[in-house]
């Protein structure tokens, strides 16, 4: 059981029995939506801008415990960021997850939980795939991602 | 609840058998394996590591081409392969019994050779919802090419073909309906004599998808009454990358090559070229021969088992696995048609698939979450995805209970 509290840390499984900012967002400025065709996960990002930064953001969708946390824990780590800041929020997630770095605890804070994911390869995509749909409705993307 | 552990179930001694399979004595995250993805892919006997091993260490060699004593010696098991398949279907002739890539490319060549000359637009091709993504992309692409509709055959809410529906389906425009033998979703499986009877009828074929029902039931294409079977070696115990389509004669004859190239030849000329006889007409280029005979070999192992002992052992751990699976909190089973094959798909309330995936994997059992390449089912029964557990000839009541036992970890890590 210890390698399995590695992956679903009280984060995670707080995050997933409860996610944060899990709702829809009246008349959103961007909209993204994504999907992870090996395990079904489908999520819709939906943002507010103010100047270069994120004003309010928010998901919906259904996920795995992996997908839906990082999900929630990405749109409270953003919320006000500023859209530089995001990007480089984004690498340094992506980094970590999959192994790139090791990423850096006091820039990551909470979002160290996602930590355990890198050592289940299969789960990496679940992770990802909340902060890929994120980028791409900031570039508008117009059609949805998916993480293939 | 004591089932007998050790000794065999059926008239199988599956726990004797399991040491046939090197692969099954390895652990897995440091527990003993408990190996229930079977409808993704089998593990292979020693008696068909040995027969690709000897080929590639004594006999390799091209086939069709040399006069030299290795190639003859190629070629002979090669062929000797084929008649293992044909016995294996209780087909009529061996050159009815073509290698391909395995069940995917079979049914791309019936598409590709057969339905793309055949069909006329508004031309029918009946499929079923609960096709796997390879027995209805092909069919898409050819009524695209051709004009010709697709159609569905609905299922049941047990995942049963719906016989009310079916005969009205199949009408004067129908010229094919492939369906799938046992669904590698659900584990269906289906009446393919009576929609043979139906199809025919009306002037149909029938092309069947028996990749999961190769390793688990004893099969005759002529009793089934089929056009077309397909089906995989390494589902059924032999090695990837291998399969068979076996068809009629008669259609065979008259259906145009799919790809060209050498062997499939019988002279090549700028003035016109000569196709070869079946089955080489349609096996263009160096066939796959050490994977030709493992799977020659693996038809030969099941053989030696006896498909109504494998079909009476995996009957007895299908229901050992329902009454037991019936006993965790939160679960559904997707899938419960009356006559199934050993496969047991389901939910759990509240967690998706793929995190019991991961839960019962740090326990040594290996399951397939997902889609199963088969998302109209998914969307049918309105599931994501699932877990589904399927069984086959080495696997026991102990691995079924240590199935259950990891479910129980579930609720552990999300309580």
């Amino acid at each position: 059981m210890n390698d399995l509290r590695d992956l679903y840390r009280d984060v995670i499984v707080d995050h997933n029995r409860a996610p944060r900012n899990f709702h829809r967002l009246e008349a959103p400025d961007h909209e993204a939506q994504g999907f992870n065709a090996l395990c079904g996960d489908k999520l819709t990002v939906q943002l507010k801008l103010d100047g270069g930064r994120i004003a309010d953001v928010a998901f919906e969708g259904s996920g795995c415990a992996i997908s839906v946390a990082s999900a929630s824990l990405m749109t409270e780590r953003v919320k006000g960021l500023e859209l530089a800041a995001v990007r480089a929020l984004h690498s340094e997630v992506h980094a970590l997850l999959t192994g790139a770095s090791d990423g850096d605890p006091r820039t990551l804070g909470k979002l160290e939980a996602l930590r355990g994911v890198r050592e289940y390869p299969a789960r990496v995509k679940c992770a990802t795939l909340a902060w890929h749909t994120l980028l791409a409705a900031l570039d508008g993307a117009a059609r949805p991602v998916s993480t293939e | 609840m004591s089932p007998p552990h050790t000794v065999s179930v059926g008239a199988l001694n599956a726990t004797r058998l399991r040491a046939d399979f090197p692969l099954l004595g390895r652990p897995v995250r440091g527990k003993p394996l408990a190996y229930l993805d079977n409808a993704a892919t089998t593990q292979k006997p020693l008696a068909v590591l040995e027969a690709v091993d000897r080929y590639y260490r004594e006999h390799n060699a091209n086939v069709h081409r040399g006069v030299h004593w290795l190639s003859e010696r190629a070629t002979e098991d090669f062929e000797h392969a084929r008649a293992a398949v044909r016995d294996h279907l209780n087909a009529p002739e061996a050159r009815e019994v073509i290698f391909t890539r395995g069940t995917t490319e079979s049914i791309n060549l019936v598409a590709q050779s057969w339905a793309r000359s055949a069909l006329r637009p508004g031309d029918e091709v009946l499929i079923t919802r609960m096709e796997h993504h390879s027995n209805i992309v092909p069919w898409q692409m050819v009524c695209a090419q051709t004009g010709a509709e697709l159609k569905v055959a609905p299922i049941t809410d047990a995942g049963a073909l719906d016989l009310e529906a079916l005969p009205r389906l199949i009408g004067p425009r129908t010229r094919l309906v492939a369906m799938v033998h046992v669904s590698n979703a659900l584990g269906t499986i289906n009446p393919v004599r009576r929609v043979a009877d139906l199809a025919h009828a009306r002037g149909a074929l029938l092309l069947v998808d028996g990749a999961q029902a190769a390793p688990h039931l004893a099969l005759d294409v002529r009793a089934l009454g089929a056009d077309f079977y397909a089906l995989s070696a390494h589902k059924m115990y032999g090695p990837m990358g291998i399969g068979v389509l076996w068809g009629r004669a008669e259609l065979l004859e008259a259906m145009p090559p799919w790809q060209g190239g050498g062997d499939m030849i019988k002279s090549v000329s700028f003035a016109g070229t000569v196709y070869n006889d079946l089955p080489y007409k349609f096996e263009a280029g160096t066939p796959d021969v050490g994977g030709a005979i493992g799977l020659g070999a693996a038809c030969r192992y099941l053989r030696g088992l006896g498909l109504d002992r494998v079909h009476a052992h995996e009957s007895l751990l299908l229901e050992y696995a329902t009454r037991r699976l019936a006993e965790v909190e939160g679960l559904r089973l997707i899938g419960t048609a009356r006559d199934k094959s050993a496969v047991v798909s389901f939910v759990i309330a509240g967690v998706h698939p793929h995190d019991v995936g991961t839960i019962v994997d740090a326990e040594g059992v290996a399951v397939r979450t997902g889609h199963h390449c088969a998302m109209p089912v998914m969307e049918r029964f309105s599931v994501p995805a699932t877990v589904r557990a399927s069984l086959g000839v080495y696997n026991t009541f102990e691995d079924v209970d240590r199935l259950v036992q990891a479910l129980g970890r579930v609720h552990e890590v999300f309580s």
